[in-house]
């Protein structure tokens, strides 16, 4: 593209964009594309799509906005960023509902020929914030730029492309902006649009002219005087692509059942935020993925665990709904003593709550949500890639404990994405699955006979000659596995379910700490809030205040050391999207005060939210 | 799985070392005891044989069987069977289920098995009433019956076990009763060789909670004069003299008597490929129809599950890792 910078080029460390309009704008697909051209030009990102539950709520309300923030830099960061630093917003409600969360400063690009007056009442707007002496964006740089009729202009001579078609693509003029502003190349963007709309070459035309459109109008407007860069981030060396929760876990999947020589079953019910895992994977039957589409929540357990006693890697993935409908069944796979891996996607509850919201939530559902004594090993990655690890561990867990594992993530982990250092799947070891095939007791088998060293039972599989054998809910004896109300037999088989998962503690690595290893504060996080904490525990710990992390991956077992890890603090603090989850197991198991910190607001902590609270605890305690 | 040597099993290598739990006299020792002598005529062996039941009386059935077994959840006994069955379509699979368990709690997977058509074969025993939790009334209980829980008598309509089958698109649909041991026992081998869904209802009287409630179709004195042998190709003749056969007429199925005004070839001629003859019999009672009521061949889930990874390993080649990591855009970090 032909061009003369009038614009100066500054290099800045990092920034924090957000894209936010109508849910039907397509602000996920900008923001996706964004960020892809970002990460091959090699910056740092995280991402963070908050969109509403409804597909297309009505058009201009607050109720339908969606937005995607993209947090890009030239080192290690931890989140996708508390405040945007840019804001797109392509309507006044995707305007109305970003101002709480920006800083005075920040730059605000407005598609201004949507600030009509039928729009600003949808948005509930009293006054309209671009009206001269209007005083609600006074302390922003305001950038008005009338998008929807610049869109216009560009694509109306395209033939074949309806009014509808031509206002579609004004979104690629807003991201063709922010290519400009950012000094992307617009490339990576037109490749992907060929390739999408191969078929209606009239769709493509339209999306590379707005993208064109958008580059050119920051290039000949006035009102941008700057443009910025962003250098390459140092990661470690390596072949890198772009993850998200979800994407990680399906791989992750994949993988296991690769490395184990078997099919994959996954069993499942579409539910929001976890139905990507099954998009997924459907596609991947040459890999011998089986996935079936439940008829509902029970159905999707239950298939697995017939899955599990045909051999099959068996996994169903839900959200808490749908675990509170699978309840009775993963008892049942407890019972029988099958391997099964549960993901538990958590969005914001009880009953249907913010389905598309992020929540930690399910823990105590997870762990004590079952009749009876029910002990399940949980796991719990803290960034998308790691849901790509934990998944792997959740199979070598539910192998060697012969038990159903939950794998918990949530909505902000499923969807944000980072940069994921492309494993060479040679390094990845084997998984070995044993299936016995002679008798393990005196002239029979014994199905319950149990690993004197893991507590497994043998996984013996239907189609086995010779070891047939009958598995049930009810208790049953020891070995035998028949069918006993003996007292001491309930007491026995209760006692060994729970020692086996218990057991797990002999393989699961010891927790570490970020920052000292004694001191004022100990703050402890699980799950999607690493990010978050990591960056405030830096911050107050450059700042000279004796605070150190520690995140739990390991939920049911804890690892072996954390009791004495926690007893070296004076305090301890426990932030949660929950009303103190962690924080009610924690005092419950090692009899110490700790103190909740809890938010329930759908969205994921900020780092501000969080050094606040730090610096209020450890007041006057900096060294 | 080809057997090494030819199967020469018996009814007593079925018979587990369990004790069966059952009431004297119950219908149930009669399915079990039929199943067993039916199992050798599989040609299956033993170690692909499965059983799969959920909660209720019928549900211990899978501890009595020497073959691989389930006692699973109540109702959920077609989603297991349903897993099983994809993760290894070599498997003989059987869910064993009751009024209560499949038609009430279960009654959402009997409906999704049978229009899936995966190849397992599910047998309902029907006795109408609740017994492990001694005596409610059940989904399939007649209207006014009175029970525990409807003492004035139950005011929700029963289902009909067969028509449901039907409606959810099942491809073998048969009926049998408890008292009649071959029909049952034939009906259970041709179950095993339709390759798709196969329903089997078997009437079964509860001694305890219901007893006598197929009375008129089982016992001796009447039976002859109630049921309906269905047999493929052959007219509908029933009766102790064969003297009573159904027609077609004014939209719907008559019972007459044959003599001067009707003979054998007014008579409807059983198909069991017509979804339409089936329908019909589904709703009749008066005589009540045995036999195979429909079997006709659609492509199984199963296999069409495992034709499709075929397919996409044509297409696409064996799944490779690597290739699967990189299908993104990705960058190099030196």
């Amino acid at each position: 593209m032909k061009e003369e910078h009038h614009a100066v080029v500054k290099e800045v460390d990092s920034v924090v964009i957000r894209f936010a309009g109508d849910s039907g704008d397509g602000m996920q697909l900008t923001g996706t594309q964004f960020t892809n051209t970002a990460a091959i030009i090699g910056n740092d990102i995280s991402t963070f799509p908050d969109y509403p539950a409804e597909i297309r709520a009505p058009a201009g309300t607050i109720a339908g906005v969606s937005g995607f923030q993209v947090h890009l830099s030239d080192s290690d960061i931890w989140t996708p960023g508390d405040s945007p630093d840019v804001l797109i917003a392509m309507n006044p409600a995707a305007l109305k509902a970003s101002l709480p969360d920006m800083e005075p400063g920040a730059t605000i690009i407005v598609n201004s020929d949507a600030f009509t007056q039928a729009n600003l009442d949808k948005a509930g707007c009293e006054t309209n914030p671009l009206a001269a002496g209007d005083k609600t964006l006074r302390d922003y740089r305001v950038i008005q730029a009338p998008i929807s009729s610049l869109n216009r202009t560009a694509v109306q001579d395209i033939e074949g492309l309806s009014p509808k078609d031509r206002d579609r693509s004004r979104n690629f003029f807003a991201l063709g902006l922010v290519y400009w502003m950012y000094d992307r190349p617009i490339d990576n963007t037109v490749e992907w649009a060929k390739k999408k709309f191969a078929k209606y070459p009239a769709v493509v035309e339209a999306n590379i002219r707005a993208l064109q459109a958008g580059y050119n109008f920051g290039n000949t407007t006035e009102a941008f005087q700057t443009r910025y860069r962003i250098k390459r981030a140092k990661l470690p060396p390596g072949t890198y692509r772009k993850i998200n929760g979800n994407e990680a876990v399906a791989m992750g999947l994949v993988t296991v059942a690769k490395k184990a020589g078997k099919p994959l079953f996954y069993g499942s019910y579409p539910i929001t935020p976890a139905s990507d895992i099954l998009h997924a994977l459907s596609p991947l039957r040459n890999f011998d993925v089986l996935t079936f589409q439940a008829e509902d929540e029970i159905a999707a357990m239950g298939s697995t665990i017939g899955a599990a006693f045909g051999g099959a890697l068996a996994v169903t993935g839900t959200s808490g709904p749908g675990i509170a409908l699978k309840s009775e069944a993963m008892n049942l796979a407890l019972m029988l003593e099958l391997p099964i891996v549960i993901i538990d996607v958590q969005r914001g509850g009880p009953s249907t709550g913010l389905p598309t919201k992020v929540e930690q939530a399910d823990l105590l559902q997870v762990m004590y949500g079952r009749n009876g004594e029910s002990p399940m090993p949980v796991l719990a990655p803290s960034t998308p890639a790691e849901c790509f690890d934990f998944t792997l561990e959740a199979f070598r867990f539910a192998l060697r404990t012969m038990s159903p594992v939950i794998l918990l993530t949530d909505g902000y982990l499923a969807n944000s994405a980072e940069p994921w250092r492309i494993p060479d799947p040679e390094d990845i070891p084997p998984i070995i699955v044993e299936h016995p095939t002679e008798f393990n007791g005196d002239g029979r088998f014994l199905p319950y006979k149990r690993d004197p060293e893991t507590m497994g039972r043998p996984w013996a599989i239907a189609g086995t000659p010779k070891l047939e054998h009958r598995l049930g809910g009810l208790e049953k004896s020891p070995e035998f596995g028949n069918v006993s109300y003996v007292p001491d037999h309930h007491q026995q088989m209760v006692n060994e379910r729970a020692e086996k998962v218990a057991r797990l503690a002999d393989v699961i690595p010891e927790q570490t700490v970020f920052g000292p290893e004694e001191g004022d504060l100990l703050v402890v996080g699980w799950g999607s809030t690493y990010g978050a904490i990591h960056a405030a525990v830096r911050q107050a710990h450059n700042k000279g205040y004796s605070v150190a992390h520690a995140h739990i991956r390991y939920l049911n077992p804890f690892p072996r050391n954390l009791g004495d890890i926690l007893k070296r603090y004076d305090r301890i603090l426990v932030p949660e999207l929950n009303m103190g989850q962690l924080a009610f197991i924690l005092r419950g198991t090692y009899l110490l005060p700790v103190i909740p910190m809890d938010k329930v607001k759908g969205r994921p902590f900020k780092i501000s939210e969080l050094s606040e609270k730090i610096e209020e605890l450890l007041a006057g305690d900096a060294s | 799985m080809t057997p090494i040597e030819p199967l020469q099993l018996t009814r007593k290598d079925f018979v587990s070392d369990q004790t069966v739990r059952w009431c004297p006299g119950c219908g149930d020792y009669a399915i079990l005891s039929q199943i067993q002598k039916t199992m050798p005529q599989l040609g299956v062996p033993k170690e692909n044989i499965v059983f799969i039941s959920g909660i209720g009386c019928s549900s211990r059935f899978p501890y009595y069987m020497d073959t691989y077994g389930i006692h699973s959840i109540h109702g959920r006994a077609p989603t297991l069977a349903t897993g099983l069955k994809i993760a290894n379509p070599e498997l003989s699979v059987w869910v064993i289920t009751g009024d209560g368990d499949g038609l009430s709690i279960g009654g959402n997977h009997l409906v999704h098995a049978c229009r899936r058509n995966i190849d397992i074969n599910i047998i309902l025993f029907n006795n109408r009433i609740y017994g492990l939790t001694k005596g409610q009334y059940s989904p399939t209980s007649p209207q006014g019956f009175r029970s525990k829980t409807s003492p004035m008598g139950t005011l929700e309509q029963p289902l009909n076990p067969v028509s449901v089958a039907l409606a959810s698109e099942a491809t073998f649909i048969a009926r049998t009763i408890d008292v009649i041991p071959k029909h049952m026992g034939g009906i259970f081998l041709k179950a095993d060789q339709h390759k798709g869904i196969s329903f089997v209802e078997v009437m079964q009287n509860c001694v305890i909670f219901n007893p006598g409630t197929w009375h008129e179709y089982s016992d001796r004195k009447t039976r002859d004069d109630h049921d309906l042998y269905l047999e493929d190709g052959k007219p509908m003749i029933f009766g102790k003299n064969k003297d009573k056969g159904v027609i077609w007429r004014r939209n719907g199925l008559e019972v007459v008597t044959l003599g001067d005004q009707y003979t054998e070839n007014d008579l409807l001629v059983h198909d069991v490929s017509s979804i339409e003859i089936a329908w019909l019999l589904s709703r009749l009672q008066y005589p009540m129809p045995l036999g195979v009521i429909l079997d006709i061949t659609k492509p199984t889930y199963d296999l069409g599950l495992w034709h499709q990874v075929e397919v996409a390993k044509d297409q696409k080649g064996e799944g490779d890792l690597e290739t699967l990591f990189n299908n993104a855009d990705t960058w190099i970090v030196e």
